[in-house]
């Protein structure tokens, strides 16, 4: 069993007060918090390796790119991704779907085609194929889900169809902690000869992946989710794919030979990579790898879900009071994230009286502003685990919720 | 255990639970739309203008207490005044909030919505407060185009 304790320590943000409370920090689907490890990590390398990769013969050079490129394999082998050069280098989650949508869509998808989402997918997974679908004559098709957020595929068969060339779908939802059946879908997508592209930023931190046994031809993730740090994430592709791609960005670092008339590319992955990468943060987002590692995700997962449950049942009394949980009920179709509505109460003020307690969690339409609409409100409060969190901070949670509601009901405390 | 004292005041509260002036107005002369991108907040302001005197003023929309409590108090703090008046009071209004302050400069212009100053101390909130102003201002203008606050 994991030492949350011992794990806490490691999180110097979590022993600090917020307006005279101690921190409960309930907002990690926006950004989670950094362990020491990976903090001493950036400091590291600034204070003793920084140099440009890939360019220099000189020693700090070469020992920055090999810490560089031991990031890549550590990211690749945390997926399972096999060959480290499957896995390029981006700011964030977004900018790899981006990435895909202009390198890969745009000479992948033709007109007629279709492609297909989930009514839950963050705007990062849903704009950018709304912008080639301007550009190209295609359209955009929707998974139906249940009233708690489940997909449903009793028609699945029509919607993934042979004019399919792109499934792309949130593994985790953001906004209702739903877990979405990827192994499933993607086996469908590749019967209709479709591509399959997995928004892991909600799921890569939280679970064990493997993107050979889903087998999906993209993975897109971000580090800052995963006690990484901000500005560096992840795009996963399958090899073949990735060496018929043309290249995002152009410039210096991802070429091979530069004539005044042309250029060729360089080899993957740097043939994604323009410019001078964010070496610091690739660096220390594979120190939290290994921090994540040590703990072990299936351990990380384990956890997470008893704390989830523990939570469900917890929200029995916000319930009660009137508040409304959106979302699966069951515990194995969901993850830690628990987006709910509170009647008298708008989550906005939710969200103020909440922080004078010292408990942070996000209120508005998470990224997913279709998504909030259709469940009938223009906004929801959404509690979201990491592993350092504790069913004493849950306890917290919920009690400062009820007490919220009572103020706003009854203008007493 | 809290301290939101500041922001939540009995009035405020009052407010939010019992809007004034909520819903439209049949014979408007013109109306307004107010959105806040970051928080689904939207407000409506309608508004009844003749000779240059508001004589009517309402609102619709969602919000949460702070944007509620605002409008409801801007549509009592606005309605009989001239509409080059109702302007100067929407001018005083943003000027307590993104002040920090704690004096308020225009207290007479100001009257009741010198409640509301808490507001200033809570960054994120001030979008809350100023948006049914802003939509205001835009129905005052006749433009009657849409108000965003991003
Ligand atoms: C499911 C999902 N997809 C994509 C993103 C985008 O991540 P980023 O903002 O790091 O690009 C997020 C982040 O909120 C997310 O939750």
């Amino acid at each position: 069993m994991l030492d949350v304790e011992k794990i806490r320590d490691d999180f110097p943000i979590l022993s600090r007060e917020v307006n005279g409370h101690p921190l409960v920090y309930m907002d990690n689907a926006a950004t989670t918090q950094k362990p020491r490890q990976v903090i001493q990590a950036l400091v590291d390398y600034y204070e003793n390796f920084n140099a440009n990769v890939h360019r220099g013969v000189h020693t700090l050079s070469m020992e920055a790119t090999d810490m560089y490129e031991v990031a890549r394999n550590k990211v690749a082998k945390f997926i399972n991704a096999g060959d480290p050069d499957t896995v390029i280098w981006t700011r964030n989650a977004s900018e790899s779907l981006n990435l895909v949508a202009h390198s890969w869509a745009k000479d992948n998808i033709e007109s007629g085609d279709n492609i297909v989402l989930t009514p839950m997918e963050h705007h990062s997974n849903l704009v950018p194929w709304q912008e080639l679908a301007r550009d190209k004559n295609i359209n955009i098709r929707y998974i139906p889900m249940d009233d708690e957020g489940v997909l449903d595929l009793s028609t699945i068969d029509s919607i993934i169809d042979d004019h399919t060339s792109l499934v792309s779908i949130v593994h985790m939802s953001n906004a209702l902690g739903t877990i979405n059946p990827v192994k499933e879908l993607c086996d469908l997508a590749h019967s209709k000869g479709a591509m399959f592209l997995v928004d892991g930023a909600q799921s890569v931190p939280h679970m064990v992946i493997d993107v050979k046994e889903i087998d999906c031809d993209f993975m897109a993730f971000s580090g800052h989710k995963m006690m990484g740090p901000t500005g560096i994430g992840c795009l996963y592709a399958k090899k073949n794919l990735l060496e018929g791609m043309e290249p995002f960005l152009t410039g210096g670092e991802m070429v091979l030979e530069v004539s005044y008339e042309e250029a060729s590319w360089a080899d993957l992955p740097m043939k994604f990579e323009a410019g001078t990468p964010n070496i610091g943060d690739a660096i220390a987002l594979g120190a939290a790898v290994d921090y994540l590692e040590n703990i072990g995700m299936e351990n990380v997962d384990e956890y997470e879900r008893e704390l989830t449950s523990y939570a469900m049942n917890k929200f029995v009394d916000v319930e009660e009071e009137g508040g409304k949980l959106f979302g699966p009920r069951n515990p194995t179709q969901r993850g830690g994230i628990i987006s709910f509505d509170t009647p008298d109460i708008h989550p906005h003020d939710l969200g103020t009286l909440l922080d004078q307690m010292g408990i942070a969690v996000r209120t508005g339409h998470h990224c997913a502003m279709p998504l909030v609409r259709s469940l009938g409100v223009s906004a929801t409060s959404r509690a979201s685990f990491y592993v350092y969190n504790t069913k004493q901070e849950v306890d917290i949670l919920v009690e400062g919720i009820l007490e919220a509601m009572r103020y706003f009901r009854d203008g007493v405390r | 255990m809290f301290d939101a004292q500041d922001l939540y005041q009995e009035i405020v509260m009052d407010h939010n639970r019992r809007p004034r002036n909520f819903g439209s107005i049949a014979d408007s002369t013109s109306s307004s739309e107010g959105f806040n991108p970051l928080c689904g907040d939207q407000v409506t302001v309608f508004l009844k203008v003749s000779d240059e005197i508001v004589e009517d003023v309402s609102f619709e929309g969602v919000g949460c207490a702070i944007s509620k409590s605002s409008a409801s108090m801007m549509t009592e703090g606005v309605k009989g005044k001239s509409v080059e008046e109702a302007l100067i009071v929407f001018q005083a209004f943003r000027r307590m909030l993104t002040t920090t302050s704690d004096q308020v400069e225009d207290s007479e212009i100001l009257g009741d919505l010198e409640i509301l100053k808490g507001v200033s101390q809570y960054p994120t909130r001030i979008k809350c407060a100023t948006l049914s102003w802003h939509t205001l201002q835009a129905a005052l203008q006749g433009s009657g185009s849409d108000v965003s606050t991003e």
